[in-house]
């Protein structure tokens, strides 16, 4: 069989590995070259070593980006974390219109980033006003929560999901045996419920933190940046580089920013695959 | 006695849970009761109040974002890059995928290996390259956009659809064959149906992708003469001078609306894709 399928190949694979290598291959490694490279088109290209990952590693605001994007990295996986977890706790008991409110909890998620930052920026901004606070753009304190804010508002429904499945796949002899030994609700949320559906949290704790990292159109809809690249994270700080400045230089800089996230997201990715695999492992 | 505080509590429970979700749903309900002001109504601390006789424009706005600021042709630019995009996402990759867990060897084990380095990669990585190449290729209308969104989009596709299928047995497919299926029979007619559940999963994380794509499209396609829903909005921010507070609100409740719609029509699919992407992936 193997064969006959194999005669096939121009069917079967040469539409998807051509557009793989236009929308993928060709432009990644095209990428890395360029790196190396100063350039404002693809036809004046001078190579130049690392003088550019030198800019890129000694430039203040992308110091400034980088542990921006660490401390809402973290904070917004906590939070999104703990209130997706606790929601699900309460809709998996028996409570009325639990479907009704998983629908709304959901929803968020289906909205585009640049649409959700624009309703947050007309809200957060009214409550500001009403009272007399600064405007988002002009607070990088006020811009930060207010990502918090939204990323929670969007992303909370879609691990609460993951959790209620993770949950409801908890066999009911391991919750009756614990009934039934004399477990209070607190200590059957620690020793059951939380170590089976381990699988589950470390699914949504690195969803929730590339989500966050590599976190693009909320940002630049809701803060856009500002005031002064306070609020810029890596991503929007990249393409500031690349589009926002002229100058022959900047373009190479913006490249060679661009391959350190990339490695930033591959490191966060490899650990993920480990603490997955080992998870399995002890199943 | 018990079971009247039990009653209770529960009862507080759900007092809580439907106060959180009006919380929810109030930023939405928020965007189009401003919708329905007049222009100079808008402001922005008085986004909380509801229209009254005065403030009260009826869809005017509505009328405006339809008429003048490119709405449809931006809701018809989206759809079409959608719908062209997940559909070849799903016949090209299922297709892909079936033929490299069949077929064993080096070849089939680079390709994967590439496809699931692709889903890591973050787009700010190859956005320059990849308007560049477009441009040369002359890919930069709609239309055409699909065969990029098939080459960045296929990484998730392929590996969701390998995943399950190395737990379909050969045996249906062989006895296919040895019926005198040729190849392109047996997926169509065999495995294709069979995948059904993934292809719904995979369907509707793609559709949310792309629908909701903002950089790519923005980079990619010709500006001055096509653009997507998200682009159009950001639009409306980005613009210098006065922005159209009223129009810009009408489109964002004429974009949200329709996806709701969708997502309470068929609600349970989407949920089990979710469900099933998130575990793979």
């Amino acid at each position: 069989m193997e064969k006959a399928i194999k005669k096939y190949w121009p069917i079967f694979v040469v539409p998807t590995v051509a557009a793989f290598c236009i929308g993928f291959l060709w432009p990644f490694l095209q990428g890395l070259y360029l790196s190396l490279c100063k350039f404002t088109t693809l036809k004046k290209i001078t190579f130049v070593g690392f003088e550019n990952f030198k800019y890129a590693l000694t430039d203040p605001e992308f110091a400034h980006a980088f542990w921006f994007t660490a401390a809402f990295t973290v904070v917004s996986t906590i939070f999104i974390n703990v209130i997706a977890f606790t929601i699900a706790l309460i809709l998996t008991r028996k409570i009325r219109g639990t479907n009704l409110f998983r629908t709304v909890f959901f929803m968020p998620n289906l909205i585009g980033g640049v649409v959700l930052g624009y309703i947050w920026s007309i809200l957060l901004n009214c409550v500001l006003s009403l009272l007399a606070k600064p405007l988002l753009r002009l607070d990088a304190t006020y811009g930060f929560w207010g990502l918090i804010l939204l990323m929670c508002w969007q992303q909370i429904g879609y691990m609460m999901i993951i959790y209620i499945a993770g949950l409801q796949s908890i066999p009911n002899d391991y919750l009756e045996a614990a009934y039934i030994d004399g477990a209070n609700s607190w200590q059957t949320l620690w020793r059951v419920k939380i170590p089976n559906v381990m699988p589950s949290i470390t699914i949504c704790l690195f969803l929730t933190l590339t989500n966050s990292f590599k976190l693009f159109d909320q940002n630049l809809a809701l803060t856009g940046g500002e005031p002064a690249h306070m609020t810029e994270m890596l991503a929007l700080n990249i393409y500031n580089t690349f589009y926002g400045r002229s100058g022959a230089q900047w373009k190479g800089y913006g490249q060679a920013k661009a391959v350190i996230f990339c490695v930033l997201v591959i490191v966060i990715s490899m650990i993920q695959l480990r603490a997955t695999r080992s998870k399995e492992v002890q199943q | 006695m018990v079971t009247h505080a039990q009653r209770l509590k529960n009862g507080i429970t759900t007092a809580l849970l439907a106060l959180l979700s009006l919380a929810w749903v109030y930023p939405v309900v928020m965007i189009l009761l401003n919708s329905l002001k007049t222009e100079r109504a808008i402001t922005t601390k008085g986004a909380f109040e509801l229209p009254t006789a005065e403030t009260f424009a009826g869809l005017q706005n509505y009328v405006d974002a339809l008429n003048s600021k490119g709405f449809l042709s931006a809701f018809g630019n989206s759809l079409l890059i959608t719908v062209t995009a997940v559909a070849l996402i799903l016949v090209c990759c299922s297709m892909c995928a079936w033929f490299i867990t069949r077929v064993s060897g080096k070849v089939s084990k680079l390709i994967y290996f590439l496809f699931v380095f692709s889903m890591v990669v973050p787009f700010q990585m190859l956005m320059f390259t990849l308007s560049a190449t477009a441009d040369k290729l002359n890919l930069d209308m709609p239309i055409n956009l699909c065969i990029i969104y098939l080459g960045f989009g296929a990484g998730l596709a392929v590996f969701m659809f390998c995943g399950f299928m190395r737990s379909v047995p050969v045996e249906i497919e062989e006895a296919a064959m040895i019926d005198g299926c040729n190849p392109l029979q047996t997926f169509f007619r065999i495995v294709f149906p069979i995948l059904k559940p993934t292809l719904i999963s995979v369907g509707i994380l793609e559709t949310m992708w792309v629908w909701n794509d903002y950089l790519l499209p923005y980079l990619v396609l010709d500006r001055k003469k096509y653009m997507t829903v998200p682009i159009l909005i950001q639009y409306f921010q980005g613009s210098f001078g006065r922005i159209e507070m009223g129009p810009m609100m009408a489109c964002i409740i004429m974009t949200v609306l329709p996806v709701i719609i969708v997502y309470l029509a068929c609600q349970k699919h989407i949920i089990k894709g979710v469900v099933a992407g998130a575990v793979k992936g």
